[in-house]
């Protein structure tokens, strides 16, 4: 065998088992989300996990998903009022605001933002519970970790997200309003007025679903890191890293899935 | 008589580290059995595989009998409910108070309400010297003595019938540790409990053990009754009960 075909099947070879331990670990997390969700059928429920997550996830986002949006939309509507400028559209400001906001950056941003925050706390959380035994410490006490830890999480990040994304929102067309009305002079009554003409019910919609899905992203990546790091300190930093890393990914990738296949119609 | 725990011929390798290779080992009811045997041999691995917190590549392992190779989990649940554990470094939970830790058990395994439970949780932590002010306390806030017999408290608290000690009195001074190895066989023989117990502590041994088992490089070397173990005619055991430096057990240890 010559020195060309060796390097050709080494190619395939590492490309083959690229492929076969890309396909496994899909395989891991999804196994990990279906045994988090069966979780929600059997008691008990941790109730007092969920909302201790909730308050963690949601209240203590607040701030820079409010200022995340603040800015994009004060920023957006200058950008539209130039751009639009180069064609005399200057009295689209409003709507294109609105729509940009609530069907795309609210969520997106506002998604990334928590994932930033969420996923990489939790998996260092998460992992830090497993380097240090406590997970072990849990199972041996007839704890289900899954179901005392991650379910929870899950729970709280899709009921949190979809109302983190409203306020992301409404601030998001407030930063546009205040523009519109202190710099380019629109009229604040009439810029609400045609905000409210723009805005159609499934701009929400795709709004709220996209946020439940994101938060369903960062809890599952944050806690799927974490409870399979591994190798002390080290290994947690590599897990937060990935769980932030991954969840970005994979908002971004739900995002272009959920805009062009399940609103992609929506008129 | 069936023996409480029975492994046979357990095998665990993680990556080309063969760690347990081929460990038997019995621990009857209401014994209590002690392993030594030299840093990184295995010893905690042995005790999680009876947990079922790792699962050994081959052999089998039995508790009352029951084989617990290819359990599913609510069966694990069952059997780990006889079960305590101190583990090594504590594992205490940092995120809750102290007693809540020594009362997860009652609260969380079988839905015991808070109030009773913090009262178990006091007398099982006055039962290894700490005071009931420490009760309101963070785990980070505690000694790492004081965190191991918070450890022990927890292993104990819901009084199961076997208890794995993981070290129970590495890092606590000679009379807390006595205390200790009081507490384990009060444990044996006043509760009935069957104990199992890693240390490296020759005098925790000579107090607490009926048995010991010697593991050494994946195997169990030697095992018998207590009293042997000063004239157990096995060089391993002479070598580890007397500390030297000198023996068949080669240290890794790279001499300059
Ligand atoms: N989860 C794991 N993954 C990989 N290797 C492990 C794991 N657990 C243990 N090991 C390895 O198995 C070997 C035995 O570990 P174990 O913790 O049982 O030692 P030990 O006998 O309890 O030692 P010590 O007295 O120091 O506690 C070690 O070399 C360790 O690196
Ligand atoms: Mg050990």
């Amino acid at each position: 065998m010559n020195v060309a075909t060796r390097t050709d099947m080494t190619f395939f070879i590492i490309i083959g088992q690229w492929t076969l331990a890309a396909l496994a670990s899909i395989g891991r997390l999804a196994r990990f989300a279906g045994k988090a969700l069966a979780s929600l059928v059997m008691p008990p429920l941790y109730i007092v996990r969920i909302l201790e997550q909730m308050l963690s996830i949601g209240y203590f986002s607040l701030p820079v998903v409010g200022l995340t949006a603040l800015f994009t939309g004060a920023a957006l509507a200058q950008q539209i009022y130039v751009g639009g400028a180069r064609f005399n559209a200057e009295g689209v400001v409003a709507g294109v605001v609105v729509i940009a906001i609530v069907r795309e950056l609210g969520p997106v941003l506002g998604g990334l933002m928590v994932a930033g925050r969420v996923s990489s706390s939790m998996a260092a959380e998460l992992g830090t519970m497993k380097v240090t035994e406590q997970i072990d410490a849990l199972t041996t006490l007839q704890v289900d970790p899954v179901k005392y830890l991650v379910t929870p999480r899950l729970i709280a990040a899709v009921i949190v997200m979809p109302l983190l994304t409203l306020v992301a929102n409404v601030i998001g067309v407030l930063g546009g309003y205040i523009i519109a009305t202190e710099r380019l002079g629109f009229n604040g009554g009439n810029y609400l007025k045609v905000t409210m003409q723009f805005l159609k019910a499934s701009d929400v919609q795709s709004s709220m679903v996209k946020a439940a899905v994101f938060g369903f992203i960062i809890a599952l990546m944050g806690c799927y890191n974490g409870i399979n790091s591994a190798g002390g300190a080290a290994g947690v930093g590599k897990a937060t890293t990935n769980a932030v890393v991954s969840a970005f990914i994979l908002i971004l990738l739900a995002n272009l899935i959920i805009t062009v296949v399940v609103f992609g119609g929506a008129k | 008589m069936t023996p409480k725990i029975d492994m046979q011929d357990v095998r665990k390798a993680f990556g080309t580290k063969q760690v347990l290779d081929g460990v038997n080992l019995t621990v009857a009811a209401g014994e209590s059995l002690v392993i030594i045997g030299g840093s990184g041999t295995g010893k905690s691995v042995t005790i999680k595989c009876i947990l079922g917190l790792i699962k050994p590549d081959s052999g089998e392992v039995k508790v009352d009998g029951e084989s617990l190779i290819g359990l599913n989990e609510a069966g694990f649940r069952r059997v780990r409910k006889n079960f305590g554990m101190l583990f090594q470094g504590g594992a205490l939970f940092d995120s809750l108070p102290v007693w809540r830790n020594v009362a997860f058990g009652l609260m969380q395994g079988q839905g015991m309400a808070a109030k009773p439970a913090r009262e178990i949780a006091i007398e099982n932590l006055q039962r290894v010297g700490l005071s009931p002010d420490v009760a309101d306390l963070k785990p980070s806030e505690l000694s790492g003595g004081m965190q191991k017999r918070v450890g022990l408290a927890r292993a104990i608290a819901a009084r199961p019938q076997v208890i794995f000690f993981d070290e129970p009195t590495t890092g606590l001074d000679p009379i807390m540790a006595d205390v200790i190895n009081e507490l384990i066989s009060f444990q044996v023989k006043d509760l009935g409990c069957t104990a199992v117990t890693i240390t490296h502590d020759m005098s925790s041994v000579r107090k607490i053990a009926d048995r010991v088992a010697m593991l050494y490089r994946g195997k169990i070397v030697w095992n018998g009754p207590r009293a042997d173990i000063d004239h157990s005619g096995n060089a391993y055991v002479e070598q580890f009960v007397k500390g030297l430096a000198e023996g068949p057990i080669q240290m890794d240890v790279r001499r300059g």
